[in-house]
């Protein structure tokens, strides 16, 4: 970890537009929360499919893409990147640092509003906060890890981040079970499954096989960033 | 014009290295720093961007001059390590720059691109660029820096609403900010008034004579030649010349030149210059109605020509350089039988 390269990233992230989703997505989260509660009461059945769908299936990847290729995707496209490249700092303590930042940021903007809307909803600080925000949590470091490598790879992070939560997680997972295993989302939503008692959701795996793939996962892709960004060449063609 | 061949282009003989600074900065402590390519090439698919290039880089201002596209911004990055050689080895002082972080304690990089963190003000900019090497006084090394390349008055202000030539300074700072042995910079005139050329060379000159190895980029001549006390020449990715900025504009001046002359009676103005052994060829060309002369002893042909159109009673109405761009002069050199040149001084 490098605090100098913590703060640089921290401001480069939350000093553009494209911050402003990290704020709006988990404000409509709240929001719905506030009007289930007021409308439907406490527990009411909506509560766990929101948080299901809106949280873990589309707040969290969504801003998992922005925090995750955001802390590294905009300085390597623009350029600035070099004046953390030009310093005796290893390669693997800037993928770490950044990493760190964008699990703290989806932490602050996914999980907690995650946690608070389940503790709206729920009407008590019960195991439905606590599964969801945890999958939130859980779910956010793959996102970041995954989505972090995808920006250092190559210049289309955004696409492919796209293409990977909206077609892989939610088409093509909803036609080929198997390839659920293969799945962030569903890796949250097997620890959610394990931690909420009289919870709706029917996760397609265990919850250790599922935490065993999101460090893998985690490990992997940014070991692999750190290898990348030694390698990276600011000037493709001549 | 006196040419040798470049000992530095086998691969054990000496390279040459630019002169040393006049005297080193009083109470300096300037650790010096040599940059060797040794036969590197770069390329990018079938693209060669830098080709069997050879060459030492040793304290003072040395400047990469060439054409757009030559392959000078690769070289910069070869240097910096930001980019593999292809074949061939770069080394600072010995050791390979690629893969090896630790070189950026004693290489400072200003980039082409203006690519900065435009959210934060200079000083912090600066400040964080300190801290990133670690410095005992990062506060006081940002400082320096800052006052060095004269922004103090503007460190405070955001750097997205910097000009061009503040944003230029800033970059500056920040390679400065570790007192580096080794300084490359790409291009670093783009974009800036006279007086910010003005300043920036002064920087480059005084960082020169402390004995810092200073490299830069640049399509401009008089550019290089006002700074540098050493010219590398790059023509399409390939090692053209090495030499100071004397010896390189006395060779782009005693090229062989291309005049087109329009006169009162081309074909007597034709009879009168071939007798004179400062033109190769002279050709009447009836269709356009002019006198193409190729002068291989420019000043001599230049003192000539008034004067044999005196005496052979010829009223001169035009005479145009044909080929005095710039391109046209890193042609001729690439085109000089045998590798890079060292021009003999």
């Amino acid at each position: 970890m490098n605090l100098t390269i913590a703060r640089l990233t921290t401001s480069a992230l939350l000093g553009r537009r494209r911050a402003l989703l990290l704020v709006i997505l988990p404000a409509t989260l709240l929001g719905l929360a506030i009007l289930v509660r007021v409308v439907a009461g406490p527990d009411a059945p909506v509560g766990q499919p929101l948080l299901h769908l809106l949280a873990i299936g589309t707040m969290v990847p969504l801003l998992g893409l922005i925090a995750g290729a955001g802390v590294i995707g905009s300085e390597i496209d623009e350029g600035s990147i070099i004046y953390l490249l030009a310093k005796p700092v290893p390669r693997s303590v800037i993928v770490v640092t950044k990493l760190a930042v964008a699990v703290v940021c989806l932490l602050t903007f996914a999980a907690l509003p995650t946690f608070v809307a389940g503790v709206i909803m729920s009407g008590r600080a019960g195991d439905v906060a606590i599964g969801f925000g945890l999958g939130a949590a859980l779910a956010g470091v793959g996102y970041a890890a995954v989505f972090l490598l995808l920006a250092v790879v190559t210049r289309h992070a955004v696409v492919f981040g796209l293409a990977y939560a909206l077609i892989w997680e939610s088409f093509v997972g909803g036609f080929v079970p198997r390839a659920q295993m293969l799945s962030i989302q569903q890796w949250a939503l097997a620890v959610v499954d394990k931690v909420v008692r009289q919870d709706e959701i029917e996760a397609v795996m265990g919850v250790f096989p599922a935490l065993l793939l999101l460090v893998v996962v985690t490990v992997v892709a940014t070991c692999a960033a750190g290898l990348r960004l030694r390698s990276l060449s600011l000037t493709e063609s001549p | 014009m006196s040419t040798t061949p470049r000992g530095a282009m086998e691969p054990t003989g000496p390279a040459p290295v630019s002169p040393p600074p006049a005297a080193p900065p009083p109470g300096g402590t300037v650790t010096r720093g040599v940059v060797r390519l040794d036969r590197v090439s770069r390329w990018y698919g079938n693209v060669v961007a830098v080709n069997d290039v050879t060459m030492t880089l040793g304290p003072g201002v040395t400047g990469l001059l060439g054409p757009n596209g030559a392959g000078k911004s690769t070289l910069i990055h070869l240097m910096a390590g930001f980019l593999a050689p292809s074949a061939g080895t770069v080394t600072l002082d010995g050791v390979p720059v690629w893969h090896n972080h630790l070189a950026y304690r004693r290489i400072g990089l200003v980039p082409e691109s203006d690519g900065t963190y435009d959210g934060l003000t200079g000083w912090q900019f600066v400040l964080a660029n300190a801290k990133l090497h670690r410095l005992p006084d990062p506060e006081g090394a940002a400082r320096k820096a800052i006052d060095t390349v004269d922004m103090a008055h503007a460190q405070h202000r955001r750097i997205g609403t910097y000009s061009k030539g503040m944003k230029q300074r800033i970059k500056m700072a920040t390679a400065l900010v570790h007192e580096p042995a080794v300084l490359l910079l790409d291009e670093p005139f783009n974009g800036m008034d006279p007086r910010q050329r003005l300043h920036l060379a002064d920087l480059l000159r005084a960082m020169g004579a402390q004995g810092r190895t200073v490299v830069f980029s640049s399509h401009i001549l008089e550019e290089v030649e006002q700074i540098a006390t050493q010219i590398e020449v790059v023509v399409a990715g390939r090692h053209a010349a090495s030499g100071d900025f004397r010896a390189i504009r006395r060779l782009m001046v005693d090229r062989p030149h291309r005049y087109v002359i329009r006169s009162s009676d081309d074909r007597k103005l034709a009879a009168w210059l071939i007798t004179d052994g400062s033109s190769t060829g002279v050709e009447v060309d009836q269709q356009e109605g002019c006198l193409r002369v190729q002068a291989v002893d420019v000043p001599r042909f230049t003192w000539l020509l008034p004067q044999v159109a005196r005496d052979a009673g010829v009223r001169l109405y035009d005479v145009t350089p044909a080929d005095e761009s710039l391109e046209s002069v890193f042609s001729y050199l690439v085109a000089r039988p045998g590798p890079a040149r060292e021009v003999a001084t």
